[in-house]
């Protein structure tokens, strides 16, 4: 059974001036164990379908359908309120990219994680604190006992960044879902908490879904790629294919522009214009107004297929 | 000659202690910070977060005064200068910021934004500062309509190429940017990088770079200086510090660089921030141990 299957996913929002379609008919899927990232830049959807797969939009303004949207076995979009609460924390935990607000500013680190505990097992909260010190010292912390009696604000972004993971573990999920984990760290600090998530992803035989904009926590951690824009999945491949030979175009303009590949000032492959604006987003293929082979066909967007072995992608360059 | 020079920078806050009537203990924010910005080159300053990269750039502007030290810009001595001596020579040095949403005035149209400077210096009049301001648009890349919108019109790396025409318009000698692509978009990023290379040929400019993202300075910048808390710790020619970086901080900054290619991967050692700290040896003097690349020695 794949523990994340998204068929045809559209999200939008109403908006006073028209619908904002965050989401444009986005299918994926997370086998068992697997890691698996989502790629795109600010706007792409890739946060969304996330929050969309586990319900935690709010619904309205939000207005999710899809073919299917399962998570470990569950229609998400059927669910009832105690499946939905089965599925999250449980079954899928999820790390976001601001520890600091996702954590509650006046409940001490331990608390709050025992809190998680307590939510889906029976015990007592000795138990549950036993515990939370346990997955703090799991997460590398070195002086579990202390981090489990400090606020949030006494934390240092890594340091907090980690108590997240903690407590996203704290009930053996299945799956955890990371939306840009590193972004707000140092490079160091980023290092150290990527060579965690993948050492307890393999240790846990966890399936990771690791969302980022930054193709280098891509290369880092994941072992298949989805790449979005504009609301739609432009390309999928196992990550070393998507790297040695980027099929779609946009994949194509975004490695090439990343800095520091080569050595020496330079000047950089530039893709121009902007990313396509939600409220308004051009007809056809999202990326064609930036497209350097763009051609009259774009106008109409084309399917997303298989254009090579185990290669998927969106384009009508590939046939 | 040089645009910029810091010597002996340093800097200490007083921090409260734990109660009321505690006291203060003081926390060196900088020590003994030197550089150097030539005209016509591109010097990037990298660092974590608090080792103290931003506080060097307001000191060079004044917008933070310093414990010790001097500023000279273009041969002048600035560090006690009156805020009206400062002011002519505050036109020769601009600042582009990371967040340009709040760095710019979202009462004001783009033109007005950008023609500014031009207004505060009392360069030409209203009429020539708006088609000056106009010209500054386009040449960043912006559409000369442009001049009738708001800020919370554009996204941000037009923002951002708004802040850096405000920031060029009175022809400084000297620019420094605080990690004006961070907050941008991957391919937006590559489009002001080329900006800025574009823009510091034509005009000769100066430029102090500060930013975390190693990959942006590697493409960017002639020299770079690494800063730890509070020191400079290694300073040399950008590609001899990619290719032979000598001080323990620099490397294991180096080696948390993620692989641009998964074939890259590797398991890490990391070294606790005490371990650096006892391979470096602790603060000491910048010293030459090859043509151009300076490395703290103790």
């Amino acid at each position: 059974m794949r523990l994340v299957d998204i068929s045809n996913l559209v999200v939008s929002f109403p908006q006073d001036d028209g619908i904002v379609q965050a989401v444009r008919g986005v299918s994926l899927h997370l086998d068992p164990g697997e890691s698996l990232g989502i790629v795109g830049e600010s706007g792409s959807g890739k946060s969304v379908t996330c929050m969309a797969a586990l319900r935690l939009l709010r619904e309205p303004p939000a207005r999710i359908t899809a073919d299917r949207l399962d998570v470990g076995g569950v229609p998400m979009l059927r669910a009832g309120k105690a499946d939905l609460t089965a599925v999250r924390g449980k079954l899928a935990a999820m790390v976001f990219q601001d520890p600091m607000t996702a954590f509650d500013p006046v409940f001490t680190i331990g608390q709050q994680i025992a809190e998680t505990i307590l939510a889906h097992h029976a015990g007592t909260k000795a138990a549950a604190l036993a515990e939370a010190e346990a997955l703090l010292k799991r997460v590398e912390i070195k002086n579990p006992g202390a981090i489990l009696q400090a606020f949030p604000h006494q934390l240092s972004g890594g340091m907090l960044q980690r108590a997240m993971i903690a407590m996203a573990l704290s009930c053996r999920p299945q799956i955890l879902f990371a939306d840009e984990p590193t972004t707000a760290l140092d490079v160091t600090v980023q290092a150290q908490i990527l060579q965690l998530i993948k050492g307890l992803q393999a240790e846990l035989n966890m399936g990771l879904v690791m969302v980022t904009h930054d193709l280098g926590v891509i290369a880092e951690t994941v072992d298949r790629v989805v790449v979005m824009y504009g609301g739609r999945v432009m390309e999928e491949g196992p990550v070393q294919a998507i790297f040695d030979a980027p099929l779609h175009p946009y994949t194509q303009a975004l490695l090439g522009s990343i800095p520091g590949q080569q050595p020496g000032r330079r000047r950089l492959v530039e893709i121009s214009g902007a990313s396509p604006n939600p409220a308004n987003p051009p007809a056809g293929c999202p990326f064609h107004p930036r497209c350097a082979v763009a051609d009259s066909a774009c106008q109409q967007m084309p399917a997303f297929r298989e254009v090579a072995p185990s290669r998927q992608a969106a384009c009508w360059r590939l046939r | 000659m040089n645009a910029l020079e810091l010597h002996n920078i340093s800097k200490s806050f007083a921090l409260r202690k734990g109660g009321l009537f505690a006291g203060t203990t003081t926390y060196m924010a900088l020590r003994d910070v030197s550089l150097t910005v030539p005209k016509n080159r591109i010097v990037g300053l990298v660092g974590e977060s608090g080792s103290g990269k931003t506080t060097t750039g307001m000191i060079a502007l004044r917008l933070t005064e310093p414990t010790s030290g001097r500023i000279i810009v273009d041969g002048t001595d600035i560090t006690t200068l009156s805020p009206s001596m400062l002011k002519p020579i505050r036109a020769k040095m601009q600042v582009v910021f990371q967040d340009s949403y709040s760095a710019l005035d979202p009462m004001m149209t783009l033109a007005q934004v950008v023609a500014e400077p031009l207004h505060i210096h009392g360069v030409g009049e209203h009429s020539s500062q708006t088609t000056s301001a106009l010209d500054w648009l386009e040449r960043v890349g912006l559409h000369r309509s442009y001049g009738n919108r708001y800020p919370h019109e554009l996204s941000g790396g037009q923002r951002q190429r708004v802040a850096i025409a405000r920031a060029l318009i009175l022809r400084p000698d000297i620019l420094i940017a605080d990690e004006p692509t961070s907050a941008l978009d991957v391919s937006v990023k590559a489009q002001i990088i080329n900006l800025l290379q574009d823009l510091q040929a034509e005009m000769g400019l100066a430029i102090l770079f500060i930013s975390h993202d190693l990959s942006v300075v590697r493409s960017l910048t002639d020299t770079v200086a690494v800063m730890w808390a509070g020191r400079i710790v290694e300073q040399a020619a950008t590609e001899d510090i990619f290719a032979t970086p000598r001080h323990p901080y620099t490397k294991s900054l180096l080696d948390a660089i993620p692989v641009l290619n998964p074939r890259n991967r590797r398991t890490r050692t990391f070294q606790t921030r005490e371990a650096l700290e006892q391979a470096a040896g602790g603060p000491g003097v910048l010293t030459e141990i090859a043509p151009g690349h300076l490395v703290e020695t103790t």
